[in-house]
């Protein structure tokens, strides 16, 4: 006898990440993330009501300081205020999770509807061109999975990691095997442990400094988010302290093979249907039904959308036509991978204020 | 000098920058808390002039954005459980301007730090524009016939707010006492000091003394305290071992007779159940061993207005969740069939379950008009609807409903013959 719960991925999250070794919520509310928010409150060890996003990501910045693993959720608007600093803790090096659940813009926009419109926005979120690992959802199992792995990723990078949803894929309930709930590894922190003296951002092999807690009772921590060298020591523009500004992007790209996630059903096909988050169910469902009819069509669903595993273009590089469907204007990830211009066959679907439905897709798959 | 926290030689302000002082003052108020370590200090730093001191002292330190280095040092405070550290934040007056609410959440809390406001009345770093907290007539050089307006009295504002101890001071002479009294309050102490900045304050306003400006801005100098308040401490609540702790998943215990995709839309009146209906209609076909997701919508304000659910049922995984025309829609009040009148106007087969008081739409569908409100009332009204259709509707034994509505919190208020009675 099947036994299913009946739940939305929101909870798959929270849990996920808690049992992951997060320790600190701190919240501000937002539709759609609001159910984030009230499950942290009951399951997370420290939830802390911010009066605002720009409190929450300093109060966030402060706890990863510390030593601690702070988790938010928020939505666009309050993205747009933490923005700042986000940019600090990425400069900083501070692990921490940022849940964003899109919703429809622009602006304020309808904060019950649904769109994946915030990815142009991530993938620019740091002046300079550094990316931040974002990982997107688009099932139970996701929510499951790539939480624990955000949780862990904000620690073995030392840095801000988002984990990206949208209304759809965080509010609505579904039947879930309790098959997808794995057991989640809780994170054994990546603390410094040396003698000393402690040099804040000199990297071990893997590009990473080991963080050492700010009130350590043995050696000097020293944290900055200004332009500065290994030991944290502000520089105008120095060769060092520019290495040190690069290797921000060298960690998180050189590592991407630890957390380059995907699902890709190759079919032999020469068309490949790229969907992420919420448009992912219907990238599935188009391909079922194509498949239904005869004809062929491979699935490929991002799950690591930033920085770009260079294993896309080698995946996506084998089709001769490549159909991306997402709910945004435009096409974001579309031109984030082929530029405005697009190389031959690259197609778009989009849609903005509704799904997109699993025949439109099939259409611009015969097409 | 090499202070023991602060090294205050070639600090990194012009010659006569009020900053010199208020740190010279602060290495000596350091130093003279007993048994105070270096590494027992954190200092977080704004941006602006006065932010640049970090790399001078041997503490811990934290050099983050303009204007949230107190949000920052709470963050810090907060997550240090030993009471004995000590979380400083330096500010200038323009830091304390647009970081104004950090401020008030940090002193109404009680968070154990000092924070230090350099009010120099201007912003130095950026080239001596007036701040919030500038006096009237204080001129700056986009203002150089003098700010029209009164500044922001931080003092009154925070202790307001609930600061257990708030100073202003000169920042002229001696201020180790002052200082070191701040840096001994347990919890929120907050110290202004009140500073000339050489560079703009004094070029544009000579001949002025700092004392004078603060006595013909009407500006107080002196300490107020508060009432005394344990510092706050984050509450550790003992979590729950578990999300999933108190809830059971649901044990497929029936057999379905859907073949196909099958979806339904709820559509009535805030408050009357809906929602939960459609949680009871999903859990019974997951009972029954189908796949079931369900997405409600409602206005903002959840308690007026129409409340509508969507539930897709299938014997098949279901991925996309949209529903393009349904199979079934029951609308029990007016409201509700407003939300949906253009869903079901485009139905061209299916079941409309309407109200009986309400006026048909035009549609393909069939509709089935039943006094659903009837004898149980609003509350119940899709209840009944649903208890109708899964009659007709040869999805899943209408057993499956009743058993989870019994086992549910609502089990022990409904009158179950009278539901099926009304149910036809
Ligand atoms: C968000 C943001 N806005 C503006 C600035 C530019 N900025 C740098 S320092 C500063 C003012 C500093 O004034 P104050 O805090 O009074 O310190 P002072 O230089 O007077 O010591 C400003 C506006 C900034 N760094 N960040
Ligand atoms: S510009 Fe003004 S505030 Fe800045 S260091 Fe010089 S004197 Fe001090
Ligand atoms: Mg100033």
């Amino acid at each position: 006898m099947s036994e299913r719960y009946f739940i939305d991925n929101s909870r798959l999250i929270i849990e996920a990440a808690a049992r992951a070794g997060a320790e600190v919520f701190i919240g501000y509310p937002i539709t759609p993330a609001n159910l984030l928010y009230l499950y942290a409150s009951q399951r997370f060890p420290v939830v802390l009501p911010a009066p605002d996003e720009i409190t929450t990501l300093q109060w966030m910045a402060g706890y990863a300081a510390a030593g601690k693993l702070p988790v938010t959720a928020t939505s666009y608007p309050g993205l747009a205020l933490m923005i700042e600093s986000i940019g600090m803790s990425h400069m900083m090096e501070l692990p921490m999770v940022i849940i964003l659940v899109q919703r429809l813009g622009p602006a304020t926009g309808t904060a019950t509807g649904g769109a994946t419109g915030d990815i142009s926005l991530l993938h620019g979120i740091n002046s300079g061109g550094y990316p931040i690992p974002t990982l997107c959802i688009s099932d139970p199992r996701d929510a499951w999975e790539l939480s624990a792995k955000a949780v862990h990723l904000a620690d073995r990078l030392r840095c801000p990691v988002i984990l990206l949803a949208s209304k759809e894929t965080v509010m609505t309930v579904q039947d879930v095997d309790p098959a997808v709930m794995t057991a989640v590894e809780p994170v054994t922190r990546r603390f410094y442990t040396g003698e000393g003296p402690y040099r804040p951002y000199a990297p071990e092999s893997d590009g990473v400094p080991p963080l050492l807690p700010v009130g350590d009772a043995r050696h000097q921590v020293r944290i900055t988010a200004s332009t500065h060298d290994q030991n944290a020591a502000l520089q105008h523009s120095t060769p060092e302290a520019l290495a040190n500004s690069r290797r921000l992007a060298e960690k998180v790209e050189k590592n991407i093979g630890d957390y380059t996630l995907f699902d890709w059903d190759d079919d032999a096909a020469e068309t490949v249907v790229v969907a992420y988050d919420v448009t992912a169910a219907a990238a599935r469902e188009a391909v079922a039904l194509l498949l239904a009819k005869g004809e062929k069509a491979s699935l490929f669903i991002p799950k690591t959308l930033f920085p770009v595993p260079p294993r896309y273009f080698e995946i996506l590089g084998r089709y001769k036509k490549i159909v991306i469907a997402e709910e945004n204007l435009h096409g974001q990830y579309r031109e984030i991978l082929f530029g405005k211009g697009c190389r031959d066959g690259v197609r778009g679907v989009n849609a903005v204020g509704r799904l997109i439905t699993p025949e439109e897709i099939a259409a611009e798959v015969r097409s | 000098m090499n202070g023991k926290f602060l090294s205050t030689e070639n600090l990194p302000f012009c010659k006569g920058c009020g900053h010199h002082i208020v740190s010279q003052n602060l290495e000596k108020a350091l130093s003279s808390v007993e048994g105070l370590s270096p590494l027992d200090v954190i200092v977080v730093t704004d941006i602006g002039c006065i932010g640049i001191i970090d790399k001078q002292f041997t503490t811990h330190t934290v050099h983050g954005l303009h204007g949230r280095s107190v949000a920052l040092a709470a963050g810090i405070a907060m997550a240090i459980e030993d009471p004995k550290k000590k979380v400083i934040a330096l500010l200038g007056d323009g830091g304390a301007t647009i970081g104004l609410q950090h401020l008030m959440e940090a002193a109404q809390r009680n968070i154990n730090m000092t924070v230090i406001v350099h009010n120099n009345m201007l912003y130095g770093m950026t080239g001596g524009q007036p701040s919030g907290l500038t006096p009237r007539g204080f001129k700056t050089p986009i203002m150089p016939d003098g700010k029209p307006n009164i500044g922001y009295d931080l003092c009154k504002v925070l202790h307001a707010t609930g600061a257990p101890s708030v100073r202003r001071l000169l920042a002229l002479g001696d201020l180790t006492a002052d200082l070191a009294a701040a840096l001994k309050t347990p919890g929120f102490a907050f110290v202004e000091a009140m500073e000339i900045c050489p560079s703009y304050g004094v070029k544009f306003n000579p001949n002025r003394k700092l004392d004078d400006i603060a006595k013909e801005a009407g500006i107080e100098l002196g300490h107020w305290e508060g009432p005394a308040r344990e510092p706050y401490r984050p509450a550790t609540h003992v979590a729950p071992a578990s999300l999933f702790a108190a809830e059971k998943p649901i044990t497929a215990s029936q057999k379905a007779s859907l073949t196909e995709r099958y979806a339904v839309v709820l559509s009535g009146s805030a408050g009357e159940g809906v929602q939960s209906a459609a949680e009871f209609l999903a859990q019974a076909a997951i009972s029954c061993d189908l796949h079931a997701t369900k997405k409600g919508s409602y206005p903002v304000t959840v308690g007026v207005g129409f409340s509508t659910a969507e539930i897709l049922l299938s014997p098949r995984p279901i991925h996309f969740t949209g529903i393009s025309v349904p199979d079934a829609v029951i609308a029990t009040s007016q409201e509700g069939l407003n939300k949906v009148r253009g869903l079901v106007e485009k139905m061209t087969k299916g079941t409309l379950y309407l109200d009986a008081s309400l006026e048909a739409p035009a549609t393909k569908a069939t509709i089935v008009k039943h006094d659903f409100r009837g004898p149980l009332g609003g509350r119940s009204a899709v209840l009944v609807a649903l208890t109708m259709l899964l009659d007709r509707a040869g999805i899943m034994p209408t057993d499956a409903l009743l058993t989870v509505l019994k086992d549910s919190s609502l089990g022990k208020k409904i009158d179950f013959a009278k539901l099926r009675q009304t149910a036809g």
